[in-house]
Formats: structure tokens, sequence, C-alpha cells
């Protein structure tokens, strides 16, 4: 059975890597200093010396060129994963993710199948300018063809990549740069997570909080303030946006009857709102108020701390859009 | 390149270029027809006058070997050995079709033949070479991937990022510039920073040859050595095979708004069928009868093709969302 071992975040990206390396020798890892240095924040550590040059590649700075790559050789019989450093850089490949690994399968007829995975930290927040700060989420959700995966935390990060590297289908992997240190309990046996299902991070009868990514954190932070002044709060994170598990959402808020959804893109065509859009079309009956969204502002995010800390959501903005429906 | 190279090439390897020739043109000219008569979705582009570059490079591959292609992908589908009915109901969007009607005349895949996939986007499909040819070193099946493009994809990142990651990684990658000297309306006068784009290979310290495209015996002879020095682990070549397309960009386009009708017609005389047939006739490789024997047999195949294209049916609503993850 397993232990109640606690590892970070990188830490278990690591072992998923790992594991599957050894598991599966097809799979490789290429991107920018995942090699010798072993990542940016250390998360490919250690896999060059164990699965050497050929299958752990650093590349140079071709984002286009090596994800077409990745794709390249995921429909000849790889399993790449491709990381590519922050999500801001992401659009240097977009043409070869939206083109060719989110449709080669369809546009093919099922001739051809595209099982990469593309690897992403956030850094979000961090006061690195606006084009080392976005997330881009929501292009990728919008993107038939494409799984798109946004752990919150080491246990949850470690069971779905590992699915996201056996998965057939492309995966669009989104990792914060701020939780890889956060520790957390993580079996020593292996276990896998399936795609499409929400996990509920604390349970509630009074309100349904959505979260992704870092801020399911917030999400449970600002539940525990809630309860304080008696509403029990529900954080449910979804953990995968493709596929969505709508029903847990749903179900949730029949309990509720409110619902608050957060999100770290800007709120226009978003998660929160396509989720939002989900509850009114599915629940509208069960709901004592309005939808609530906290997203990002609808701004490049600016360097100033003060200034990011008016843009993006937190704790705080939370329980303000929490109280508002009570 | 050395002159006489054809001797080295046997007289049943020439005539079978001209038949794959035929078949390139006699499979674009019905499509055209199909597309007169509306029964094209879409847009559609031919390589009637191209056919000498992706015959001349597909002879050299063996049907393991891959090649990529773009949205001018008929040519290189029927030279790669893709059956002419799959590709003809492809791009009438019937199910039947190689790609079940989800890709079209731009999106032609045919995996069993080595015909991987052609990308409507410029230059996008060099990345995937690339990386079809990582696979290929890394599974060690001993494959060459030849990766068509136009001389408008050589001013795309895709092609430079391609160029240097399959030098410095050595992959066995073949890239054809099949420089037609037009994209779309925009001369490679006005476009290029260079009169031939093979020199750009030396830029990635890798080889590079500027070709008569229009003569298949150059573009065999050249794609041979390419195809052996990737097949032998020494890396990639870039090969630039000048050409010309007779017709416009897309079927329908006179393409006289940009290039003028006797610069048209200058390069029609370079057709290079009509060469190519010269060539067996004045050395009695081939006679006139048995030419004229191949011509009729690449008729009664594209007839085959058509009826299998007509009669096959559109996809049915339980096909629409098939395949997609």
């Amino acid at each position: 059975m397993s232990t109640q071992r606690e590892i970070n975040m990188a830490e278990a990206l690591n072992e998923a890597m790992r594991e599957e390396m050894r598991r599966d020798p097809t799979v490789i890892l290429m991107g920018e200093d995942v090699g010798v240095l072993g990542g940016v924040y250390g998360v490919s550590k250690g896999l060059l010396d164990e699965f050497g040059p050929e299958r752990v590649r650093d590349t140079p700075i071709s984002e286009d060129g090596f994800v077409g790559a990745g794709i390249g050789a995921a429909i000849t019989g790889l399993n790449p994963i491709v990381e590519i450093m922050y999500p801001d850089f992401l659009p240097c490949a977009m043409n070869q993710i939206t083109n060719h690994m989110a449709k080669l399968r369809y546009m093919t007829g099922g001739q051809l199948t595209v099982p990469l995975t593309i690897r992403s930290a956030i850094i979000q927040g961090r006061g690195s300018g606006a084009d080392h700060a976005q997330t881009l989420i929501p292009w990728f959700v919008q993107t038939p063809g494409l799984k798109v995966v946004v752990p919150s935390t080491p246990y949850d990060a470690k069971g779905l990549l590992k699915t996201a590297i056996r998965d057939k289908a492309p995966v669009m992997f989104f990792e914060t740069a701020k939780l890889y240190l956060n520790k957390g309990p993580v079996p020593e046996d292996e276990y896998l997570i399936p795609f499409g299902k929400a996990d509920i991070k604390r349970e509630g009868t009074d309100l349904t909080i959505v979260a992704i990514c870092n801020l399911v954190l917030e999400a449970l932070e600002a539940a525990k303030e809630l309860e304080k002044e008696g509403i029990k709060a529900e954080v449910v994170d979804p953990r995968t946006l493709v596929p969505l598990d709508k029903e847990t959402i749903i179900n949730s808020v029949k309990k509720t009857n409110r619902i608050v959804v957060v999100d770290n893109n800007p709120s226009a065509c978003g998660v929160a709102a396509e989720i939002a859009a989900i509850v009114a079309e599915e629940a509208f009956d069960y709901l004592d108020g309005p939808i609530m969204r906290v997203a990002t502002l609808q701004i490049p995010e600016p360097v100033a701390p003060p200034l990011i800390k008016l843009m993006l959501p937190n704790k705080e903005k939370i329980i303000t859009a929490a109280k508002k429906l009570f | 390149m050395e002159k006489g190279l054809h001797n080295e090439i046997s007289n049943e390897k020439l005539v079978s270029l001209y038949r794959e020739m035929v078949r390139v043109r006699l499979f674009d000219d019905k499509m055209g027809e199909f597309y007169a008569r509306g029964l094209c979705p879409g847009t559609l582009h031919l390589s009637t006058g191209q056919e000498a570059v992706a015959v001349g490079v597909c002879a050299n591959l063996t049907k393991e070997d891959l090649v990529t292609s773009t949205h001018r992908a008929h040519a290189h589908t029927v030279a790669k050995g893709t059956p002419m009915n799959v590709t003809a109901a492809e791009i009438l969007g019937k199910v039947t079709g190689c790609c079940r009607g989800r890709g079209g005349t731009m999106h032609l895949s045919w995996p069993e033949v080595g015909m991987l996939y052609s990308s409507s986007i410029v230059g996008a499909g060099a990345p995937l070479a690339v990386g079809a040819a990582l696979s290929a070193t890394l599974r060690k099946t001993n494959q060459v991937i030849a990766s068509f493009f136009g001389d408008g994809a050589a001013n795309t990142g895709g092609f430079h990022e391609s160029l240097n990651l399959a030098s410095i990684w050595k992959l066995p990658v073949v890239f054809v510039c099949e420089n037609n000297l037009y994209a779309i309306s925009v001369s490679v006068k006005r476009s290029t920073s260079v009169k031939d784009i093979a020199v750009r290979a030396k830029a990635y310290n890798m080889p590079g040859f500027a070709i008569d495209g229009n003569d298949v015996i150059e573009v065999y002879k050249t794609a041979r050595i390419a195809v052996e020095r990737a097949r032998k682990g020494e890396g990639p070549t870039l090969i630039e095979a000048k050409t010309y397309r007779h017709h416009g960009h897309y079927y329908g386009d006179p393409g006289t708004a940009y290039r003028t009708k006797e610069e048209v017609e200058e390069w029609k005389k370079g057709d290079p069928i009509v060469r190519h047939r010269k060539y067996l006739l004045e050395r009695t490789i081939a006679s006139e009868e048995q030419l004229n024997n191949i011509d009729k047999e690449v008729e009664e195949e594209v007839a085959e093709a058509e009826k299998f294209a007509i009669d096959s049916e559109f996809p049915g609503p339980e096909e629409l969302e098939r395949f997609v993850f």
C-alpha cells in the first residue's frame, strides 16, 4: 500500500516522466534546457543521466521547429513530451499546435495519431512582464482535438502527467511554477488519474467554488475564511478542462445552489465563462443567485506588484464574490 | 552535377519515370475537370508542369520511406504510390477517400505507402519531416524522409528551424524545394534574398543543389545522392528544383496577372513530360507505340479512379465526430 510520503510538485512531475520513460522506450523529452540543466525549474533533473541524449534532448530556441518535430515523431511511433518553458512561448509554435497537433488525427480520418504531450509552466504574477505571465489556456480549450490538463497538487500532477503520456491524443499540460515547491502526499506505488474526473478538494453545502491551478489553493483559503462566517463552501477542482467533468460541477451546484468560478485567464470567452455557461444551461433552476466569475482583468499583466495584485484573482476577491450571493 | 549521369539509369527506370509523370499529369487533369464540373469542395492546386520533381524524388524512395507534402499535394501523393482511387475520392470529400472526406485536396495522407501528410500551411511540413526523421533514427528503421515545399516556404521560420534541427541532429531528411518561381503572385525575385535557394544549405552545414526541376533525370540523379547520404546516416540535403506551374496558383487562376503570357508559353515549351518523351524516343529507349500504350494505360487507371470517386458516398453523420481524439 502507499505510504504517506510527501514530495513537491516538481519532484512528482519528475517521477511521472521517469517512470513512463522506464516503462516505454518510445517516450522522449525535448525542449529548451531540459537536458543538461534539467529544466529551468529542475523538473527534468537527472533524466538526461538516466536516459541519455537520444531520449532527452536540449533543443535550440526553435519552438515552431521542435514542436513540429514532436508532432512528426508522434505520428511515426514515438511518444514525445515537449516542454515549452512558459505558455507565453506557445504562440511561437501555435501553428503546429493548432493546425497539426490538434487536427492530424481528424484530418487524416484516423490514420495518424498524435500521442504528444506539451508541458508548460505558468509564471503568472511573477512580475516579469506581460509576455511572461499568460496561461493562454482558453486558446487550447477552444481548439478541438486537444486535451487540456491543469493540476493543482503534487498528487494530481503526477497521476495526470502519467495519463497524459500514455494518452494517444495530444495533451496540453499546464504546470504552475509557483506550485513546484509545494509539498503534498504522493504514494510511492504507481497510480494514474483518469482525465475528465474532477476532484472535490473540500466538501461544503452552501456554495460551490470551481477553480484551477494555483487558484484552487486560493479557493481553499477563501473557503476557510468563509467558514468562520458560517458559509460552507465546496471547492471543485476540474483537474482537466478537456475533457471537462460537467457532472461533478452540476451536482455540486444542485447541492449548494450557488457558484463562484475562478479563472487565471481574462473573463472574455475564458474557462470561467464556459463553466458559467454550462451551469446556466444545465442547472439554472437550482441557482439562488447569479453565477459569479472571478477572473483576471482584461489587461496585460503589469510588473508593479500592487498592480498585479489588482489584476489577478485571489482569496480576497473570491470571498467578496461569494458574499454577494448571501 | 556531373553530365552524362543518365547512363547509369536503366532503360526500364527511364521509362517508368515517364509513366509516373504521365500518371501525375493525367490525374491532375482529371481533378481540374472535376473542379470545372463543380464537384470539388474548396479550392484546387495543380502541379501541371512540375511533375518531374515529385516523380524524380519519389523514384528513389522505398515504400517505407516517408514524404511530407504541401497544399499542392496531388503529385507527391500519386508519385509516392497512393492509389488514385482513394486520392480522387478524398479530393471530392467522399468517405472512401484516403482521409474519409476530412482532408481534401490539400491534406492528403496514406501512410501505408509512406505518404505521411500534406500540410496546407506553407512551411509547416518541414518540422514534421524533421520529427519523422528523428523518430526513424531513434527507432532504427533506416527510413528516409523527403519533405517537399515551395519557394514561398523557404522564407518561413519553420524552414530555417527545420534545416538547423536536421543538421545538428544529422537526420535523414531530403529537403526538396520545388521552386516554381512564384508564391501565388510574388516572384522569388521580389521575395527572396538569394538567386538560388539551395545556397541556404550552406548556412546549415549541409549540401545544397540547385537543379533543373523540369529534367526528370537530373532530379532523379540528385535525389539519389541525397537519399543515399541520408540512408547512410550522413545527414540532410537541400535540393532546389527550379520548375514552373502551367496553371495559376489555383485551378481557374489564369496566372497572368503577375506573369507574362510569353513567360508562361516559354516555360510550357520546357514541359518535363514532353522533354522526357523526346529523350526516350531520340535515344530509342522506348518506341512511340510503347509510350502511347503507357498513356493509354494511365488513362484507364484515371478513368477507374474517376468512377470510384464519383460513385462513392459522402460521409454520413455518424462520421462527424469520429477521430476528434
